[in-house]
């Protein structure tokens, strides 16, 4: 071959290394004038020891951040130090494999064959008969055992397969419906504080559960005072706010009904409820209607009630299911 | 060059490995294999390693995961917390929050491990999304190697399922309101919803005790088990296939130039394996992420503004704030608002990636198989819509952060999301239409954006040779006019041995 496309490769003018004796030239696949043995330093034996050496203290440097990681680990750890010492311990540690894979390592620029990687004609179809030999018995008589047989007797048995899933037990039922909120129920706070009519200011708004189910996510519900400002109920809701001098408390869920995060965000200029997940804001003097983000339906509103001793109370539960839509919502 | 006792060295290493070998090949018949898989070549560019950093990732995040399972504990128990991390002192948390606190102040070294480990889930599926665009946009996923495509999306699923369930194991507020959107989006499922959500949670959120039990189980065990799986076999199908290529000086249909697997690529993989580990080492114990501490325990009747998912989750979030609010409601029953940005978005982005070699078959009337990667200039409208998806998928991330970034910038929240509702339509369009003008630019002049200038215009001929055409001078050696970079010119094909190794044909198909 007169041709050389790969200069550094195609040799000709350095062969299989010789003298040794043992270097038999690499492969099949890869045609026969080109050099597997050669390395960027292979001719210059003063300079690929000096390499040697670079990568040597390369590594020397991997070792010393080793024992840095014993001294800093014994010392008590501290992350700051283990970063920089891991960092350069595993940079060096690459330099050096670089290194020497780069200018000491023979089998750069190689150009091989991609072979075959598809059968031969004949083996595809010798394949085909093997197959059929199974096939054709399987499918003897007009394939009364499969079609008329194993299908339907298939189709029983896996009918069966399906029976265990209604073990599953968490069938949601009326979960969904309902929340701990019942009739007289003391609106109280993270604390277990339950709350007096007096204890709602302007300008803030309070989390609340029912008393005695403090933890309960989905009775999450906020009361504020709307001061004297109107709230607009729903139909049939507007006996839900409580008045108490010149004061309006209503309390709404808690439970954003676009995805169920927390409503936790006020804006008091606006008297808008914004949920943080996806800033679904509610207009709190339009029955918590959704007026921006992608929540579609009010926050449901929670009926309120004063008890004689003036403690703010729960009228009953939500009348409809609060937090994120699903399939049977509507349903009851 | 080598002394005599150099060389009685070697011939003893060699007796050695002879009998190691052979021990092998007498039980397994090793040593055709194993030879060709020493001498396997593999190609040199530096786009082909991003793979291999993904691959090297997922190394690390078992090393780091097996470490940190052995501290982590999976209980919702509420417990009273005092360690050395004094904020925290006195407050109650569930046992698996208070296992990731001690794991970060309390395990010596434990806050390194477990910071790598986040990291390098991060870094994990940059690497696979920048692989994935490197597939799509050079075509490698054409005939022969569909397979390998729908291994790899496959994998970027079950990687993302798998960033998303360790996020979620610390039990922190911030992770616990994600639990929170996703429990939702399983409850909007039609028909089905409520029951799965209540079966996979063990009741209404936040679930019952078995919840994170079983979270740890799919974390550490199930999603582990089939990434390594489809990697496996994600690896095998490239060995078999060998891997492509881009066109250039030698290069052919029918060969594969790069280094041999052993040594060379062995140890430089090794190096790349190296500078993964040092990177990612490197910001675990120097880069604060996930600090768990100061988001604070979940409490589901709170959630903080100004958070966002991990990275490569930020898209469906943005989704679920871009989807307008539609609900349907008809005949008692309704299709909640997260089922579409939640469910239907992603399963119709996956279904049209999944098909997607075979939809670029039917554009490019093309059902070849292609060893030689397209430029993608020379592709201009797969590179076009490639681009329009990539805009697309940012406009989504952006949305994620909407109230980050409406802070920054001194807009409203409510301005930022028309904005970004609009560029979700707009900005694919605009980014497609440049993508494509600079395609036929950049086809106009010699500049290779990702390798170095070869010079013309290259053409592919009748037997799947290459060759430039029309091209200016060579600027790395090679002559440029009418340069043929088949691997051999003119009087190579008549012939000897060589030629026929350099160009082999195959089939019917030629190519
Ligand atoms: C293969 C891809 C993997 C990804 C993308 C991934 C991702 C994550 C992420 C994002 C976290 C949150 C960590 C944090 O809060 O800082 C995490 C936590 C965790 N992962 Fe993985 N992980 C993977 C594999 C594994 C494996 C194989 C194991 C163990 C066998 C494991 C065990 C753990 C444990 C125990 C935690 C919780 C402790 C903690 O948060 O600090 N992970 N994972
Ligand atoms: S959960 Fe409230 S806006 Fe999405």
């Amino acid at each position: 071959m007169a041709e050389t496309k790969f200069p550094r490769v195609f040799t000709g003018a350095h062969g299989p290394e010789d003298g040794a004796g043992e270097t038999t030239p690499w492969p099949d696949d890869v045609p026969p004038d080109q050099d597997d043995t050669w390395y960027p330093l292979r001719d210059d034996p003063w300079r690929a020891r000096r390499m040697e050496y670079v990568i040597a203290a390369f590594w020397a440097i991997t070792a010393l951040c080793g024992l840095g990681l014993i001294v800093v680990y014994c010392t008590g750890g501290e992350a700051q130090y283990e970063g920089w010492l891991l960092l350069g311990a595993f940079a060096t540690l690459g330099t050096g494999l670089l290194l020497w894979a780069r200018y000491l390592l023979p089998g750069h620029d190689i150009a091989a064959s991609r072979g075959h990687h598809v059968s031969d004609p004949e083996e595809r179809a010798a394949i085909v008969e093997s197959l059929s030999r199974g096939t054709d018995s399987l499918m003897s008589r007009r394939g009364f055992l499969v079609k008329k047989v194993l299908v339907p007797v298939g189709g029983i048995f896996g009918v069966a397969a399906i029976f265990p899933l209604a073990s599953l037990g968490n069938r949601p039922g009326r979960a969904l419906y309902h929340t701990k909120w019942y009739s007289g129920a003391r609106l109280v706070t993270e604390d277990g504080q339950a709350l007096h009519v007096d204890d709602i200011m302007v300008d803030g708004i309070l989390t609340v559960f029912p008393e005695g189910y403090i933890n309960d996510s989905a009775s999450a519900a906020v009361v504020l005072n709307v001061g004297g400002a109107l709230v607009q109920a729903r139909h049939g809701q507007a006996d839900f706010e409580v008045v108490s001098g010149a004061n309006g408390i209503v309390a709404f869920s808690k439970i954003c009904t676009h995805a169920g995060c927390a409503v936790s965000l006020f804006n008091v200029f606006s008297m808008q409820l914004i949920c943080p997940c996806h800033q679904s804001t509610f207009n709190i003097l339009q029955d918590c209607e959704p007026v921006f983000g992608p929540a579609s339906r009010p926050l449901p509103q929670l009926p309120l009630l004063v008890r004689p001793d003036g403690y703010l109370i729960a009228a009953t539960d939500f009348v409809e299911p609060v937090g994120p839509g699903f399939w049977n919502r509507s349903g009851d | 060059m080598s002394t005599v006792a150099e060389r009685s060295a070697a011939r003893k290493r060699a007796q050695l490995e002879q009998k190691a070998l052979d021990w092998a090949d007498d039980r397994l018949g090793s040593s055709k294999w194993l030879r060709s898989a020493m001498d396997k070549i593999f190609p040199d560019h530096w786009s082909f390693m991003v793979g291999e950093i993904a691959m090297y990732c997922f190394v690390i995040l078992l090393a780091t995961g097996i470490y940190l399972a052995l501290f982590y504990n999976a209980s919702s128990t509420v417990v009273v917390y005092h360690g050395p991390y004094k904020p925290l002192d006195g407050q109650s948390m569930t046992e698996a929050f208070a296992s990731v606190i001690n794991i970060s102040f309390s395990v010596r070294a434990g806050l390194v491990m477990r910071q790598a480990h986040h990291w390098a889930a991060v870094i994990f599926m940059a690497a696979i999304t920048f692989h994935m665009g490197r597939i799509f946009f050079t075509g490698a996923f054409r005939r022969p190697r569909e397979i390998n495509w729908i291994i790899g999306i496959t994998l970027l699923l079950v990687a993302m399922l798998e960033g998303f369930s360790g996020y979620s194991l610390p039990d922190d507020l911030l992770s616990g309101s994600g639990l929170r959107v996703v429990f939702s989006i399983v409850q909007s499922i039609p028909f089905v919803g409520p029951w799965l959500a209540f079966n996979l949670w063990g009741g209404a959120f936040p679930g019952s005790g078995v919840f994170f039990e079983r979270l740890f189980l799919i974390h550490e065990f199930l999603f582990p088990a089939l990434l390594a799986g489809l990697l496996g076999g994600h690896l095998a199908i490239l060995w078999h296939q060998k891997h492509t290529d881009f066109a250039g000086p030698g290069k052919t249909e029918h060969n594969i130039v790069g280094s041999r697997l052993w040594p060379q690529y062995a140890i430089k993989s090794q190096a790349l394996l190296m500078f993964v580990a040092a990177v990612i080492f490197g910001l675990g114990g120097l880069v604060q992420i996930n600090p768990i501490w100061v988001f604070g325990p979940f409490e589901a009747a709170r959630s903080s503004a100004g958070t966002q998912p991990d990275w490569y989750v930020g898209w469906l979030d943005g989704a679920l704030r871009l989807w307008p609010h539609w609900e349907f409601r008809s005949f008692g029953h309704e299709i909640a608002n997260p089922f579409f940005p939640g469910i239907l978005l992603p399963g119709l982005v996956f279904t049209v990636i999944y098909a997607w070699p075979w939809i670029d078959k039917r554009l490019y009337a093309d059902y070849e198989e292609h060893n030689l990667l397209d430029r993608p200039r020379d592709k201009p409208l797969r590179t076009a819509l490639g681009v329009a998806a990539l805009v697309f998928f940012i406009d989504l991330t952006l949305a994620s952060a909407t109230d980050v970034i409406g802070n920054g910038l001194q807009i409203s929240f409510e301005r930022l999301i028309e904005i970004l509702q609009y560029g979700s339509f707009i900005g694919p369009i605009v980014g497609g239409l440049v993508a494509y003008r600079a395609c036929i630019l950049l086809q106009g002049g010699n500049v290779h954006p990702i390798q170095r200038p070869v010079g013309g215009t290259i053409v592919r001929d009748e037997r799947g040779a290459y060759h430039t055409l029309g091209a200016s001078h060579g600027e790395n050696g090679h002559e440029g006019e009418g340069h043929d970079v088949d691997g051999h010119t003119g009087n190579g094909h008549t012939g000897n041995g060589h030629g026929d190794e350099t160009t082999l044909e195959r089939g019917p198909a030629g190519g």
